[in-house]
Formats: structure tokens, sequence, C-alpha cells
């Protein structure tokens, strides 16, 4: 532990001279009491980078599809605000999830749990990237992204991470909408207003989101049973969450080819949306009628290949079907 | 002065060590914020931030 590491040296320092070395000394609040071990590495840990990783993409294609562009700069900066602000959002997360991601091996390595860092390092940290991130967006976009930045961070921070988690097993249902957000907040970046087809692309994550996770809970429960989580296979049971992937997968797979279906998108890109909806369904559905958790893991493994894969495929399709027009 | 109600304590090499990490970081975020807003200002005004009356 950090603190203990400490505890040898927690004495009046004066120096030679009689004055304070303060360049060599740290100041030790009374209310903090510790000092922590935390490196730039453990603050960019509690961001949540591969989450990060997939809010930069979504949100860059949001932003790329969109009928008007920005100048590239504002462009760039405007997704790394909204990577910050998720981020933020993460930090926030692993502030209040302190106790209960101590329990759970998958989490217990955090900054926090593992004890390089202090819970209230960690609840700075993410207040201060989140006005950070909503106010440059503000500024560098346009305040109506800024705003449902603002939301996203409020909605995974508090409804999702206070209030859903712990208390309901539709937590991901609810809570999906934060990480569905970003899509819809790089085309308003771009716009300055709310689009059918950013709409859509967060309704695909939206539905994406619960199979993905219920797959991950199936082969990690015991784990969240121990952090007293109520993830839906500790409260409904594993059959009745193997039912309610297969029907989330069948509306992902529906949710997939609308671009096409509204013609936001060619026959090329429902075809393509139409083979990854399938396999989808079809991943889900050994998950349904194979009681081991192997089919859960290739399902959580091909959900996150289909995600990527159909936001590939809506930027390929955008970009080309430009080049033509 | 010394503040006789205080306490001091003798950081580790560890501890030193990551607090240098943390205010390379900072520096350089700070740094990228600067340029970030300095761009993004000629970029939103373009070619008429040199119309300026003298």
């Amino acid at each position: 532990m950090a603190a203990a590491g400490n505890s040898g040296g927690l004495a009046s320092r004066i120096d030679r001279n009689g004055a304070m070395a303060l360049a060599d000394a740290q100041h030790i609040d009374d209310t903090a009491g510790s000092v922590f071990e935390a490196t730039a590495g453990d603050y960019i840990a509690l961001l949540k980078p591969r989450v990060m990783s997939l809010v930069v993409f979504t949100a860059f294609v949001g932003l790329a599809i969109a009928p008007e562009w920005p100048n590239p700069f504002i462009a760039v900066i405007s997704i790394l605000a909204i990577a910050v602000g998720a981020g933020a959002s993460g930090a926030l997360n692993m502030w209040y999830d302190a106790d209960i991601d101590r329990v759970m091996a998958r989490t217990a390595g955090r900054p926090i749990p593992a004890g390089r860092m202090g819970a209230t390092d960690a609840l700075a940290f993410g207040l201060v990237l989140s006005v950070f991130s909503v106010v440059t967006l503000g500024l560098v976009a346009n305040w109506l992204a800024a705003a449902m930045l603002a939301f996203t961070i409020f909605f995974y921070a508090v409804v999702y991470t206070m209030w859903l988690k712990r208390s309901t097993p539709q937590n991901i249902v609810i809570g999906g909408a934060a990480g569905a957000f970003p899509p819809m907040i790089g085309w308003t970046a771009a716009t300055g207003t709310i689009g059918l087809e950013s709409v859509i692309l967060f309704l695909v994550i939206f539905l994406w989101t619960p199979p993905h996770f219920w797959a991950l809970a199936l082969f990690s429960q015991t784990d969240y049973g121990k952090a007293g989580i109520p993830m839906l296979p500790n409260v409904s049971g594993e059959a009745a969450t193997r039912r309610q992937i297969f029907a989330y997968a069948l509306l992902v797979a529906v949710a997939g080819v609308l671009p096409w279906a509204l013609g936001f998108s060619s026959i090329v890109y429902g075809a393509a949306a139409s083979v990854l909806g399938i396999g989808f369904v079809w991943y889900a559905y050994r998950v349904l009628t194979t009681v081991d958790t192997r089919p859960a893991k290739a399902l959580f493994g091909y959900s996150l290949l289909y995600l990527f894969a159909v936001f590939a495929l809506v930027l390929a399709d955008s970009i080309v079907l430009r080049s033509i027009a | 002065m010394k503040p006789a109600d205080q306490d001091f304590v003798d950081l580790t090499d560890a501890q030193k060590k990551a607090r240098r990490s943390r205010s390379i970081a900072l520096g350089l975020a700070l740094a990228a914020l600067v340029v970030i807003f300095y761009v993004t200002t000629l970029v939103k005004f373009g070619p008429s931030i040199l119309d300026r009356s003298f």
C-alpha cells in the first residue's frame, strides 16, 4: 500500500538551517493523511482508455457522416473533447465504485482499489476534466453538442453509476444510453443539430450494449455476485439472461440495417450489415441453446467486432456515396 | 517562520518519481490547451483576424 510506505517519515521535519525543506517534503493534510504513488499513467487509467477508443471511433463516425464538415482542426479538437468527457465520466465512475472495484478480480488492480491513488484525487480529476471538456466543446464546436456531452457525463456518473448499477438488473439497459451518445454528439458538433442518421447510430449502440454486457456477466457473474451488483444472471438466472440476449440480438440485427432501410446508406451496406446481424443472432442463438460459458465468451468477442464493423461500414459507405455524388 | 503545528514527510523515491511524472503530464496538458485555444481562435476568425484598424 502506498500510504503504508510513508508512515515512517510522518514526523515534523526541519532542516539544519531551521527552515522547512519545502522542496523535498510533502505537506500532509489531516483530512488526507496519505501520500500516494499515482503516476500520470494511473490518471490515464482512470479515463478507461479502451472505452475511450470506442468513443473516439463512434464519435468520429457520427461527425464524418454529417452533411456539413467542420474545419479539420475543429473536428479533431471536438473528438478530443468528447473523448476527454467520456474519460472524465470513467474517472467519476472509478471514484464512486472504488468499494466494489476492490472486491472484483477484474477491477481490483485499478488505481484507487490498488492503493496508488486517493478517491478524492480521482473525484477532483473527473470533475475538472468534465468541466474542461464540456466548455472546450462548447467554445470550439457549439453549445448544443456541449450540452449533450454534459448530459452524457451526468447520465453515466450519476444515473448509471450512482443509481442504476447497484439497484436494478436493468442497469445496463438504461445506462447503455451513455455509451450510445458519442456518435450523436459527433454529428451535432459538426452540424449544430440532431439528425435522424445519428439517432440510428445511437440506437445501434443502445441495443448492442445489453447483449454485450450480459454475455460478459454470464462468464463473470461470480465477480459481480461478490460485489453485490444485481446483474441479470445473478437476479433472474442464466436461462432468462440467455433469452434476453437472444431477443436483443434480433433487435440489434434489425437496427444495424436501418441506415439502408431508411435510405441513408447503400444496398452494399445493407447487405453487409445483414450478414453481420445474422452472425450476431447466430452467436446469440448458441448462447441460448448451450449451457456453457464458451458461447458467451464467443458472443462477447463477436459483439465487439460487430460494432466496429457496422460503424466502419457506415463510414466507408458515406465516403463512397459522397465521392459518387 | 516555521509552522510548528504542521507535519511534513519525506517522499519515498517512488513518490518523487510519481510526482515528477504527474508534473510533466500536467505541464504538457497545459501547453496543449494553450496551443488548442490559440489555433482555434485563428481558425474561428479566419482571414478576418488580420483586419485590424490601427
